[in-house]
């Protein structure tokens, strides 16, 4: 089934986003704490200066092949979610210009006003992210032609007439922040040495904790909230093998962070993005956007773009993502090591 | 015309413009620098290589604003254009993916090596990059202008039982008659642009006595590099993509042209102010003939008036449509000879002298963005009252159930913002023309940076 190829596909894409950009959006929101004087905000930019960029266009591709590969679902999703998404889009601008910009001018006015642009779109993003995630598990009120619209927020409960923030997003948009606050301290743990690490690292200690208390959280609510999961690993007992993946990496994050094998601790970090979101898209599955209205909701099958065009698209995709994974090794691979002051 | 669809339309058009002033900067000068380095390695002469620094600065900031700019682009076709975007998907999806995935890979990956790694590089590699970056955003344009070209000349698709647009020859899609002509007139049109920022950089420092040898490089490249490319501009690109007009589309090209009765020998015209109430065009100062044979290469050819389309196939906004091209028009022959002007004084060693040709250069610095800015509008409002050529209208590809007040409220956002970005370039900018290119030269003998 060509569709289910790409579905796998664009989760791919995905979670190579969440995983890459993870990093530094992450590192965004915990700089402004544990770097205190201005060389230490500067280090934690140096560390994601050459590649944030390249980590941002997994979300240009990713949304690219998306739109190709279910064009049913990028349109309703993207105009249901129109707030939040121009939202998101508004913070991605101020966090690119920061990150840029910074550096230009000696002016002890001049950086600290951007290291607070960078680390406050940088929270309010992961938080975004997170709550989107949730829309997609609690599902939206399809129309009958397909597309929907909801506010940013109603009466703050996932019934009948939700916003894109309920409690359970904005549960969820939590997580998400913690999570990715503790990715990105892993990579400062990585990328640098000195107090600046010592402090990312017992920064890191605590975060894992509160990693450890929304996850058990999330899970016990979202299976309450959507009934599918528990359907779809009932009846596909091989699916435990995704939540096993993110236990893996939460175990892996604090053995490995205690003896002090960085390089292990921010992988495992990894291993646990990719296993929370793919159980969460194995739990959603079939669908790609639960439907709460009568109408049902969009399904790998119902979103997808017609066969011809997924086949010639597998013919473009393979050797082009080839080439974009090589790019990136080289590029990880150049600007590998600790970085300078 | 529904609020909510003349406010989804803005927001695009407003959004678009905005970020395509920063792309069309940075393709052509990204062909400037690598000739500039190329120069630099050949000749062994360091202003070359210090021009090139230079140059990457005001390059990597005008980067940074069509990255952020960029973004929204691709979601747009989904927050507000959603029903075009369900429909048509799986067609130009297909070339909106294969940017993402050929080239802006290709151009973040290089970029970075680019801007910050000429201390870690060799020469050859540092130029390889800028090679590397030159092509990935020669080869996002090409993305872009195939998606568009399909949408202006709607090709190897066919209609599914409910009427949904389904691809059906990818490679009718990739080699779309449109996209030729169109692609080289706008690439051409992008190195123009940054002939003329280059061009008159160089004559803002020679007027004002300052880093005369750099000055004398900006100046003398701007001009070689403007002049070849405002000739391709002219013909064979402009003529080629007038032609196709003429073939594909005469509705659109008698709307450009102002043209509202045929006729035989239809004269151009230069000056005139059409009016759409009583079908005719004010005050008009035309050349005889002139369209019939630029269009049909036959003085006497007929060529074919509004008035004899139906009224449902006009362009919705005619007097615009007629502006902007003539604007572009009229923009790009004095641009074409200002430039010329400029080659022969430089032919004959005058030019570095010569204050009024430096001054015009000077002062030329806007227009070649207003030119292309023109340019584009006239593409997609003579592509109006369609969406999809002949396929899909405007009105039925918007997003139904994002409300006008909404729409409003993130084009008022995006106002607000891309004022504040706009101040912030301008200020950047000006601060790197101001140290000029000779900062680097002092550093590098201090061994700083």
């Amino acid at each position: 089934m060509i569709q289910i190829v790409w579905f796998c596909l664009v989760a791919i894409m995905i979670a190579g986003y969440v995983v890459l950009d993870g990093f530094d959006l992450g590192a965004g929101i915990i700089h402004l704490f544990v770097a205190r004087t201005e060389p230490e905000r500067q280090r934690v930019l140096h560390s994601i200066g050459p590649v944030w960029d390249g980590n941002e266009v997994w979300l240009i591709a990713g949304g690219g092949t998306l739109y190709f590969a279910f064009p049913a679902l990028y349109s309703a999703a993207f105009s249901g979610f129109y707030l939040a998404l121009m939202m998101v889009l508004w913070l991605l601008i101020l966090r690119g210009i920061s990150i840029e910009l910074r550096s230009h001018i000696e002016s002890p006015i001049w950086k600290p006003f951007w290291d607070l642009i960078f680390g406050g779109s940088s929270a309010l993003l992961a938080l975004l992210y997170g709550a989107a995630l949730g829309n997609v598990v609690r599902g939206v009120p399809l129309d009958s032609d397909g597309f929907f619209f909801i506010p940013l927020w109603t009466n703050f409960q996932p019934g009948q007439d939700p916003g894109i923030l309920d409690w359970y997003t904005l549960l969820i948009g939590a997580a998400a922040f913690t999570v990715l606050a503790l990715h990105g301290c892993y990579w400062v743990v990585l990328k640098t040495d000195g107090d600046l690490q010592q402090r990312s690292r017992a920064f890191g200690q605590r975060l894992w904790w509160a990693v450890v208390t929304f996850t058990a959280i999330i899970t016990v609510v979202s299976f309450r909230l959507q009934p599918n999961i528990l359907k779809e690993f009932s009846d596909h007992a091989w699916g435990y093998l995704f939540p096993l993946l993110a236990f893996a990496g939460m175990a892996g994050m604090r053995v490995s962070s205690a003896r002090e094998l960085d390089l292990y601790a921010f992988l495992s970090s990894c291993l646990y993005l990719i296993g929370m979101l793919t159980s969460t898209v194995f739990g959603v599955f079939p669908y790609v956007l639960p439907s709460i209205s009568p109408r049902p909701g969009l399904t790998v099958t119902n979103a997808a773009a017609p066969e011809y065009g997924l086949y010639i698209g597998l013919a473009w995709w393979i050797p082009g993502m080839a080439l974009a994974v090589i790019y990136s090794v080289f590029v990880y691979r150049r600007f590998a090591g600790k970085v300078a002051g | 015309m529904d609020s909510a669809l003349a406010l989804h339309r803005l927001h695009f058009a407003f959004t678009i413009t905005f970020h395509y002033l920063f792309p069309q900067l940075t393709m052509g000068l990204a062909l400037l620098i690598v000739i500039l380095k190329t120069l630099a390695l050949r000749t062994g002469n360091e202003h070359y290589n210090q021009a090139a620094r230079f140059w990457v600065k005001i390059f990597a900031i005008n980067f940074a604003m069509g990255v952020v700019t960029g973004i929204p682009m691709e979601f747009q076709f989904g927050t507000n254009w959603a029903r075009f975007s369900k429909n048509a998907g799986g067609v130009i999806g297909q070339t909106l993916a294969m940017e993402g995935v050929f080239s802006f890979f290709l151009e973040s990956t290089f970029l970075g090596l680019f801007v910050l790694g000429e201390k870690r590089l060799t020469p050859r590699l540092h130029l390889l990059s800028a090679f590397m970056v030159f092509l990935g955003s020669w080869l996002s344009g090409f993305f872009i202008i195939a998606t568009d070209a399909w949408m202006q000349n709607p090709v190897g698709y066919k209609l599914g039982s409910n009427g949904e647009i389904l691809l059906d020859s990818f490679r009718d899609l990739i080699l779309n008659p449109w996209i030729q002509w169109q692609y080289l007139h706008n690439m051409i049109a992008a190195v123009v642009t940054a002939s003329f920022v280059m061009a008159s950089i160089g004559a803002f420092y020679l007027l004002t006595d300052r880093f005369p040898e750099h000055a004398r490089i900006f100046v003398r490249t701007g001009v070689i590099a403007g002049t070849v490319a405002m000739i391709l501009m002219l013909y064979p690109t402009g003529d080629g993509q007038g032609r196709m007009m003429a073939d594909h589309r005469p509705v659109t090209l008698a709307a450009m042209e102002g043209l509202f009765d045929t006729s035989a020998g239809a004269p151009i015209v230069l000056v005139g102010q059409p009016d759409t109430d009583n079908l005719k065009l004010d005050n008009p100062i035309t050349v005889p003939k002139a369209l019939s044979f630029l269009t049909y290469r036959r003085w006497e050819a007929e060529v074919k008036g509004l008035k004899d389309f139906p009224r449902d196939q006009w362009p919705d906004n005619i007097p615009l449509l007629y502006y902007s091209y003539h604007i572009m028009v009229g923009l790009g022959t004095l641009l074409i000879l200002l430039m010329v002007s400029c080659a022969w004084a430089l032919w004959s060693g005058r030019l570095y002298r010569s204050r009024p040709l430096l001054w015009a250069l000077l002062l030329a610095l806007p227009f070649p963005y207003i030119a292309t800015t023109a340019g584009w509008m006239t593409a997609e409002l003579g592509r109006q009252p369609w969406l999809i050529y002949g396929l899909m209208r405007t009105s039925q590809g918007f997003s139904s159930h994002v409300s006008a007040g909404n729409t409003l409220f993130t084009l008022m956002g995006f106002m607000g913002l891309y004022m504040a970005l706009g101040i912030l370039f301008l200020f950047l900018v000006h601060r790197e023309i101001d140290h000029g290119p000779s900062r680097e030269a002092a550093a590098e003998l201090s061994g700083v940076r």
